[in-house]
């Protein structure tokens, strides 16, 4: 085989903005990810601080709601699932014994088209004011607004979006086709597979979004009338687009979260996850039915009776392949020998938590007793239980688990133990009281509420425990800060893991693996450990191995499309002309210019592996 | 062997477009783009069938569709589409040059298609059928014009693709994209198929 001596070794800054290595895009992710969720969160804490006193004028009216809206839209969509994606890449490759992903190229574009994305959202609070429609933007309230708030939102979430896509594609890939000899279906870990069922629901939800999406757009730039009913249109049709794509969104976001879980609760309870099998098709099964249900966010829209009561159905099923779950975490742990670290705190204290939001949303699915929950702060309450208290707290604990992966670091446990109960304790403070708020009849979306109507004490609870999320959080920070200390190093499996991101050396070594493992069981490298061998053993010698070259390309096409949305908002076409420009040429060159990658040799991975380096 | 390198008969191998797992992932990879597009033409599709009735006061899908015309537009893809078949089997036969010239002739047809539905387009606008006119217009242009996008995107690729590899045989690197192309350009030519039957013969008959 030629090798191609055209790799170059770029460092610094350079390194990061070229890399198509998936270890450092899921650090991109990671860093992204967690900064958008800061100022996600800070937002959130600005809502609660408007909302502790009645009659509160500090953030009000148009204001408020930007903030609302901005910080729906960040946890989600740049902050949730930007994490999501750190850690897919991050471990799913390494999970299923591959050196990368199927498209390393692809990758890097849809980390910078997420990133140029989220920034064009955020640049709107200095550029004219954020949009205030809601993060589910529904038409007319988000075709009137005059400003342009709405544009940022449309054109940030349209690039943001289209990064996610590319990524759905290219983990579904991976999985497929990329694993390693052994590593069947039924043997692979539960994170990768619910990486695996929710690239398959970005796949098929998504797309809707970027029609509801260009749909919204068209209106607002180029004055069609999709939702103008004055001109025939129909406000209807972009909720129903939305919450097509917006359903099977919210188990995007809670099935990685599953498969952290599953991960961390079989680790330190030192034993095999219970019913791995139900677990998959309980994952599968979550997944399929996540796209039935779209029309129980909209029970009192009036589509009748049989709709709603078929929607309610299919909804009230999803209790069902999510309860397998819940009992098989609670049966992995009965009789192992549980580990108290701070991942295994947080997982623990997801489980009760997040069956309490799974109660409460299926009593929202009931469309007669809905009519009574809708647009109340029950609702509030409820997909926060589900979000912050199973996904985000599925998420910390994913991050205490991998960090000595990812970062070469364990963080503090000490200061974990502290982050786990500020969080947890900070989380059920804010939203357990708002159940009440809602049942009482306090509408969500307002910005505020008059005194004497006996909201004044959970709303001022509810603020308490923001702030006590928000300290949880900065102990995170304080943690991660100090885990730069050598202090901190760590060897490569401190878990006792049973899967294969812990099978190699720290720092995990660029091609992964030196030599493809061989998987021969569930668990492969507790196989390998109960067998005596400690390490995997590999299905193949030692050889020349192939890496794809980094490049710049992604980050400038992502640019020219931030470029162009900028042109498309302030309907200047020269700039989008330029920016759609800059985006074909990139794509130009990307077909043009031949990369077949470089050849790391075979006596360099020996020398890797005698230094044990791999 | 060196994926950039021609093949020869000697060696080539009975899937050139899957032979290596570069081209199995892409192979893989655009097949599941396709799933993907599938629903971003069908929210199209059910967005149009929500508004294809509200014209208002311009004219009516039944007054303005001229099927005589829309019958060449989808004869002509549905050629390029046959066409396309004949190149990907040159490309399975290592015949370089016939499978340029059959991509070339898919080319010109597509071309021809787009050349009639901008025609189709600049006539309704003069009939007071406009983007901004309805609802319905708007919807209408959206679906087509979605679908005339993905052709012409279809014409600069594979003009590309061509161009780029006009002396270098077939290789394991090239083969997967031409095979890719010809996937895109059946599945552009299957939309085709529904928006002929969705918009203009459901149009047709009221």
């Amino acid at each position: 085989m030629a090798t191609h001596e055209s790799h170059k070794k770029r460092s610094g800054l350079m390194d990061w903005l070229t890399t198509v290595d998936h270890k450092k895009i899921g650090i991109l992710y990671l860093l992204a990810g967690g900064f958008f969720f800061l100022i996600g969160g800070l937002e959130a804490i600005l809502m609660r601080i408007q909302l502790m006193e009645p009659d509160s004028k500090i953030f009000t009216g148009e204001l408020y709601n930007q903030l609302l809206t901005m910080h729906g839209t960040t946890m989600i969509f740049l902050a949730a699932m930007p994490i999501i994606f750190g850690f897919m890449n991050a471990i799913l490759p390494l999970q299923i014994g591959a050196r990368d992903v199927a498209f390393p190229f692809v990758n890097a574009v849809g980390f910078w088209l997420f990133f140029f994305g989220g920034l064009l959202l955020n640049l709107s609070w200095f550029l004219g004011g954020a949009p205030e429609a809601g993060w589910t933007a529904y038409a007319p309230l988000s075709t009137v607004a005059e400003d342009t708030g709405v544009d940022f939102y449309v054109l940030g979430l349209q690039i943001a979006g289209a990064g996610t896509l590319a990524g759905g594609i290219n983990f579904l890939v991976t999985v497929i086709n990329m694993r390693a000899p052994g590593m069947t279906f039924m043997r692979m870990p539960l994170f990768t597979w619910a990486s695996f069922v929710t690239s398959g629901l970005i796949l098929f939800a998504f797309p809707a979004l970027t029609v509801g999406i260009f749909l919204l757009m068209f209106e607002r730039i180029f004055d069609a009338n999709f939702f103008n009913a004055d001109m025939g249109g129909n406000v209807l049709i972009w909720e129903h687009i939305f919450w097509i794509f917006g359903h099977p969104e919210v188990y995007i976001l809670i099935l990685p979260a599953f498969g952290i879980i599953s991960e961390i609760v079989s680790t330190f309870s030192s034993k095999r996850l219970f019913g791995y099998s139900a677990m998959v098709f309980a994952t599968v099964l979550i997944g399929f039915l996540g796209f039935m249900v779209w029309v129980h966010h909209m029970f009192t829209v009036g589509l009748g009776p049989v709709a709603n009561s078929i929607f309610a159905v299919a909804t009230m099923a999803i209790a069902i392949p999510t309860g397998v779950k819940i009992f098989n975490w609670i049966f992995t742990m009965w009789g192992g020998q549980i580990r108290f670290t701070t991942a295994m705190l947080f997982a623990v204290g997801f489980i009760p938590t997040f069956v309490m939001g799974g109660v409460t949303g299926v009593m929202l699915s009931v469309p007669a007793a809905d009519y009574q929950y809708h647009d109340s702060y029950f609702v509030v309450a409820h997909f926060h239980y589900v979000i912050v208290g199973g996904l985000i707290l599925g998420l910390f604990a994913g991050l205490y688990y991998w960090y000595p992966r990812m970062f070469n670091r364990v963080l503090n446990e000490t200061l974990g133990k502290w982050n786990f109960w500020l969080f947890f304790i900070g989380f059920h403070l804010t939203f357990f009281p708002q159940h009440w708020l809602g049942l009482m009849g306090m509408p969500r979306r307002v910005y505020t509420y008059m005194s004497g109507q006996d909201l004044d004490g959970a709303n001022f609870v509810s603020t308490i425990g923001a702030i006590l999320m928000g300290a949880g959080t900065i102990v995170l920070l304080i943690n991660i800060v100090i885990s730069a200390s050598s202090k901190y190093a760590t060897t490569k499996d401190p878990w006792d893991g049973r899967t294969l991101e812990w099978a190699m050396p720290v720092p995990t070594p660029e091609y992964n693996f030196a030599q493809t493992p061989l998987v021969r069981g569930l668990d492969a490298l507790y196989v390998e450990k109960t067998a005596g061998n400690g390490e995997m053993t590999p299905a193949e010698p030692v050889g020349e191995i192939h890496m794809p070259n980094g490049s710049i390309l992604p980050f400038i096409l992502s640019f020219g499309l931030f470029i162009a949305g900028f042109g498309f908002i302030y309907a200047n076409w020269t700039v989008v002309i330029v920016g759609l420009g800059v985006v074909l040429v990139t794509m130009f060159l990307r077909s043009v210019i031949d990369d077949h990658g470089y050849h790391i040799h075979k006596e360099e991975v020996e020398a890797d592996i005698k230094g044990g380096r791999a | 062997m060196n994926a950039g390198e021609r093949l020869t008969d000697a060696n080539f191998p009975a899937h050139p477009e899957k032979a290596t797992l570069e081209g199995k992932n892409k192979f893989l990879g655009f097949w599941l783009f396709l799933g993907g597009e599938t629903v971003l033409f069908a929210t199209l599709f059910g967005t149009y069938l929500g508004l294809r009735n509200m014209h208002l006061d311009g004219p009516s899908g039944e007054e303005l569709f001229s099927l005589p015309l829309v019958f060449l537009a989808t004869m002509l893809l549905l050629t390029s589409s046959l066409t396309s078949v004949y190149a990907v089997l040159s490309l399975k036969q290592n015949k370089v040059r016939s499978l340029q010239g059959w991509f070339i002739v898919t080319l010109l047809l597509g071309l021809g298609f787009l050349g009639l539905e901008i025609y189709e387009f600049i006539h309704y606008v003069h009939e007071g059928h406009t983007f901004t006119s309805s609802a319905f217009g708007s919807a209408f242009y959206t679906l087509v014009g979605f679908h005339g996008g993905h052709v012409l995107f279809g014409i600069l690729w594979i003009s590309t693709l061509l161009a780029r590899n006009w002396n270098r045989g077939i290789t394991l690197a090239n083969a997967p994209k031409y095979y890719l192309f010809a996937l895109y350009w059946h599945f552009v030519d299957v939309v085709w198929v529904f928006i002929f039957t969705v918009v203009y013969l459901m149009g047709k008959v009221g």
